[in-house]
């Protein structure tokens, strides 16, 4: 038989505009790096893309169990999409637990692929089947694919000079071979990748070689001629990179640095899932950057308040659990008016909590966990690539007011991508900061005379002659920074203090309304359920709903002209992945009569369930506040 | 600089009014760091005190330095910061037992570990003086306090083993009343390159009066104060008729006469293993009886911070000053027309 007439026998692909597949198996199995190498082969292709990786919090929990899969989920599209998908239409699941465990949330009539070899008698009891769901036919109302994955493996990698426990690592290769021949994708990507990080190595071999057996099991194997196009999405003209939350976090502040002229100190204990952006800063050493892997949290951030006195652009990254061990030295900052960024990545909580998902549900600990009264800005990046400009945004605001800022980011956002296209980096914004150079009033340099206009008091770097002064915890006398005890002082400075970031309102932009300007419904979000959000209003707006979307950038303070916009729409929804954070305060700052929409799953929204929501509201159906 | 020195005493005090009880030792510690830096050939604005919360603690409001009164046991993370940003500057950090041995015991540990270029003045008075007379961590054991009514069970640090233990790269014990062995001690601290770690006993005299009384009064002090000199064998007393001997068991006082001299311990604080450094700060536990003071250990080693920035160097020297531009496209991109 000859090539030929092989392909004649198969259909040309079923043209789709999208498709969200997931990618489940074991957390060894190697699922993230086959959905990100996925998500990299398509990206060069030219779709656009959302990416949400999902995996337990243990690195190897025991294999075949349902607490061991580890999934990574990708939306790609030939239009410009807002989320990771809802539901998978196609799921490989690489052994019975994971398919247990992701089945559910599949499409019905979606594909699932799955690797036979795995379905013997011990993992399905491992995962909890009491018969076999291959042969049982439970999976009847969906399209299901079998393949012996492991066998095909074995018989790919022989040659390569691969041995024992290595031959099945490459498994994961052919299942994505298998998928890249299912949606068209191009080889040659994943192969350069393969030889740029294995080199000229067995492993190499034996990868490259699964990766071409499982494409061509599927070219060959007529149960997988029905195959799909996605084609190139119209982004935008310009040029794009894939990128994850925490890198482009981490990226925004080399920018800033650069911006600013000052070099970047990051003092930071590794948590997840802010660890990588210390990984990333880590590896920057020829742009400055100081990172300092510290003791602990209280070091982390001590480090950094000890960099910002010295001059330096300082950052300190966490997630929930470490920034309440830095809430004492936040103070400190705020008290001896430093500039600070203080990260918050985000988990779920209270204490260790769901580690590796999502939750919003540190809003008010950023509002409002330190002692005394302790204002301080609060922003938020709502996808990816915003964590970029919310870095540059968060050191704009620390070094004008000379203030610690709390910037809020979360597990989805860290670890999920999507296509970023590359900012003009010959227009980032002028964070030049001025030092103090000589006395401020007379002979005398007060330390804390301030800018009529900002309140921000002078940043005077040690080293400079004739300007030392001392910093501190104590209560400060306005202007000369001594110590003082004097009850009006204290006042004058707390409300000062208040001011200073109360006026921060007139110097951000106002938020805008997204959909309709006549609405009755409006959805008000804020962090990482942007894309959910926007994506339920255009699926409601579809419908012929009238509803408008704004979405926070600043949480404190507010934008100036937030009340007025509010008042202009009967409902506020706020959707949020905590119990209703921000809608308190929003109800305690506007008085407006809130409804909450709440999620605390670990799992970012779908957009049906906003768009779900929505119209409930719309039509009268739902009266819970 | 001309014949004239630069600075006096003066130049180095604020406008601030000191603050510590009437007989504080702490003054006379003001006395010694002021002149000490009025001494040196170094501009004021390159020193910087951070200190935590305690008595001690008040410090650099008095210095008219750079300085910052941090919150507590945090003083040497704070200090690390500004010593990683910039080499250039002189940091002291200025603690006392309860903030750098309790609260802030995880952040000493690691500074002198990490050797980053910082000078440590641990003020020991073996009591909390600022929250009123509790037990610290070096009370001894026994010791009644409000918070220990029918006497302390906690067993107290050594300081000075703690910080060998910690792998220190200068350790030494100084005593507030003898201000020519602190100033001495101060000088070779200073010169230290890296973590310098200097116990300092100091007499509280509304809570813990006479604490050191043996290594302070006229009647015992020569008896019982044991000057570490390097390459010297470790004698004292008032004839120097007494002697220090280290052997497996640890070390011990011995009459010289007994033994004689070539017998005696010569000290050595370059000896690259602490061994024997932890061995002397084991003698005296209290302080009773015959104490060490000196420098038990003054090793080289390579700073963090000159560390750091070598590697700054090194990197941009293999991948060029970083540029934005490469960074953004580092993990590929493709372009949309």
């Amino acid at each position: 038989m000859s090539e030929e007439t092989t392909a004649d026998t198969r259909p040309e692909p079923e043209p789709i505009d999208n498709v969200v597949i997931r990618f489940a198996g074991d957390s060894g199995d190697g699922m993230q790096l086959a959905g990100t190498r996925f998500t990299a082969s398509s990206a060069l292709f030219g779709n656009d893309l959302a990416t949400f990786p999902n995996f337990p919090a243990e690195i190897r929990a025991p294999a075949g169990t349902l607490a061991g899969v580890s999934a990574f989920q990708v939306h790609i599209a030939d239009w410009d999409i807002l989320t990771p998908g809802d539901s998978p239409d196609c799921l490989v699941a690489m052994n019975p637990a994971a398919l247990k465990a992701n089945i559910g949330d599949v499409v019905k009539g979606g594909l699932v692929i799955v690797n036979s070899d795995a379905f013997d008698e011990r993992n399905l009891h491992k995962a909890g089947y009491e018969t076999n769901p291959l042969e049982d036919g439970s999976l009847e109302s969906y399209h299901l694919l079998t393949a012996p994955m492991e066998q095909l493996t074995k018989e790919a990698v022989q040659g390569t000079g691969v041995k024992g426990r290595e031959v099945l690592r490459s498994k994961n290769f052919f299942a994505l071979g298998l998928m890249s021949w299912m949606y068209q994708r191009p080889l040659d990507p994943v192969i350069d990748w393969i030889d740029q990080k294995f080199g000229d190595s067995p492993v190499a071999a034996a990868n490259t070689a699964a990766l071409k057996a499982g494409y061509n099991y599927g070219l060959t194997t007529e149960a997988f001629h029905h195959t799909y196009s996605v084609a190139p999405a119209t982004l935008p003209a310009g040029e794009y990179t894939n990128i994850t939350g925490n890198q482009s976090l981490a990226w925004g502040l080399v920018a800033a640095s650069q911006a600013s002229g000052l070099p970047l100190f990051y003092g930071s204990y590794p948590i997840t899932p802010a660890s990588s952006i210390l990984e990333a800063l880590a590896r920057l050493r020829n742009f400055g950057v100081r990172t300092f892997q510290a003791e602990d949290e209280i070091a982390g951030i001590g480090t950094s308040v000890g960099a910002a006195f010295a001059g330096h652009l300082a950052a300190t990254g966490t997630s929930g659990p470490g920034l309440a061990l830095k809430s004492e030295a936040l103070s400190l900052a705020l008290m001896a008016e430093l500039p600070l960024i203080v990260v918050d990545v985000q988990r779920g909580g209270p204490s260790t909590g769901l580690p590796t998902k999502v939750e919003q549900s540190d809003l008010l600990f950023a509002m409002y966990g330190r002692h005394g009264e302790a204002p301080l800005p609060v922003i938020a990046a709502a996808t990816p690539s915003d964590a970029f400009e919310v870095a540059i945004e968060a050191a704009r605001i620390a070094l004008k007011y000379m203030t610690p800022v709390i910037l809020l980011s979360d597990g989805y956002i860290a670890n999920s991508s999507e296509p970023w296209k590359l900012p003009d980096l010959s227009r980032l914004p002028d964070l030049t900061v001025d030092y103090a150079e000589g006395p401020n009033q007379g002979e005398s340099f007060l330390p804390y005379l301030r800018d009529p206009e900002t309140l921000a008091r002078p940043w005077a770097v040690p080293g400079t002659p004739g300007l030392e002064h001392r910093l501190g915890g104590l209560e400060k006398q306005d202007g000369t920074g001594n110590v003082s005890y004097d009850p009006m002082n204290h006042e004058h400075m707390t409300i000062l203090r208040e001011e200073k970031i109360a006026r921060i309102a007139d110097d951000i932009a106002p938020v805008e309304v997204f959909g309709d300007e006549d609405a009755e419904l409006l959805v008000l979000g804020w962090g990482s359920t942007f894309g959910a959000i926007r994506a339920g209003v255009n699926r409601a707006r579809k419908r012929e709903a009238k509803v408008a979307h704004v979405h926070l950038r600043h949480i404190n303070p507010f934008p100036a002209n937030l009340g007025e916009v509010l008042a202009r729409f009967e409902t506020v929804l706020i959707p949020e992945l905590n119990r209703g954070q921000l809608s308190r305060l929003i109800r305690a700052r506007y008085l407006v009569d809130t409804i909450s929409q709440s999620k605390v799953q670990g799992q970012p929204f779908k957009a049906a369930e906003i768009a779900m929501k929505i119209m409930q509201l719309l039509d009268g159906k739902d009266e819970q506040r | 600089m001309t014949d004239t020195a630069r600075y006096t005493r003066a130049d180095f005090q604020t406008d601030q009014e000191v603050r510590w009880c009437p007989g504080c030792g702490d003054y006379t510690i003001l006395a010694s760091v002021q002149n000490f830096l009025a001494e040196l050939d170094v501009p004021r604005e390159n020193h910087v005190f951070i200190s935590g919360i305690g008595c001690s603690s008040r410090f650099p409001y008095y210095m008219n330095t750079y300085g910052m009164h941090s919150i507590h046991g945090r003083a040497p993370a704070i200090a690390s910061g500004v010593a990683a940003a910039n080499p250039d500057l002189h940091v002291w950090v200025i603690t006392g037992d309860g903030d750098a041995l309790s609260i802030g015991g995880n952040h000493l540990i690691h500074a002198l570990r990490r050797n980053i270029n910082i000078t440590i003045l641990l003020f020991n008075n073996q009591i909390y003086g600022l929250t009123k007379g509790q037990y610290s961590p070096t009370s001894e054991v026994g010791k009644r306090t409000k918070t220990s009514p029918m006497g302390s069970i906690d067993w107290p640090f050594n300081p000075v083993s703690l910080a060998l233990g910690a792998e220190a790269s200068f350790v030494a014990r100084t005593i507030d009343m003898d201000r020519a062995h602190t100033a001495e001690i101060l000088t070779a601290a200073y010169e230290h390159e890296g973590a310098a770690f200097i116990e300092i006993y100091q007499n509280c005299n509304v809570f813990n009066d006479k604490a050191f009384i043996e290594l302070t009064g006229r009647e015992t002090r020569d008896a019982n104060r044991i000057y570490l000199e390097h390459g010297k064998p470790i004698v004292f007393g008032k004839e120097d008729e007494k002697g220090v001997v280290v052997g497996p068991d640890g070390a011990q006082v011995v009459d010289v006469a007994d033994v004689g001299i070539d017998r005696i311990q010569v000290h050595d604080a370059k000896a690259p293993e602490p061994a024997v450094a932890f061995a002397l700060s084991r003698l005296s536990v209290g302080p009773h009886g015959p104490t060490p003071l000196g420098i038990f250990r003054d090793v080289s080693r390579p700073t963090y911070e000159r560390q750091l920035a070598d590697q700054i160097v090194q990197a941009q020297d293999r991948q060029g000053p970083g540029d934005l531009d490469q960074l953004v496209r580092s993990l590929g991109t493709w372009t949309v027309e």
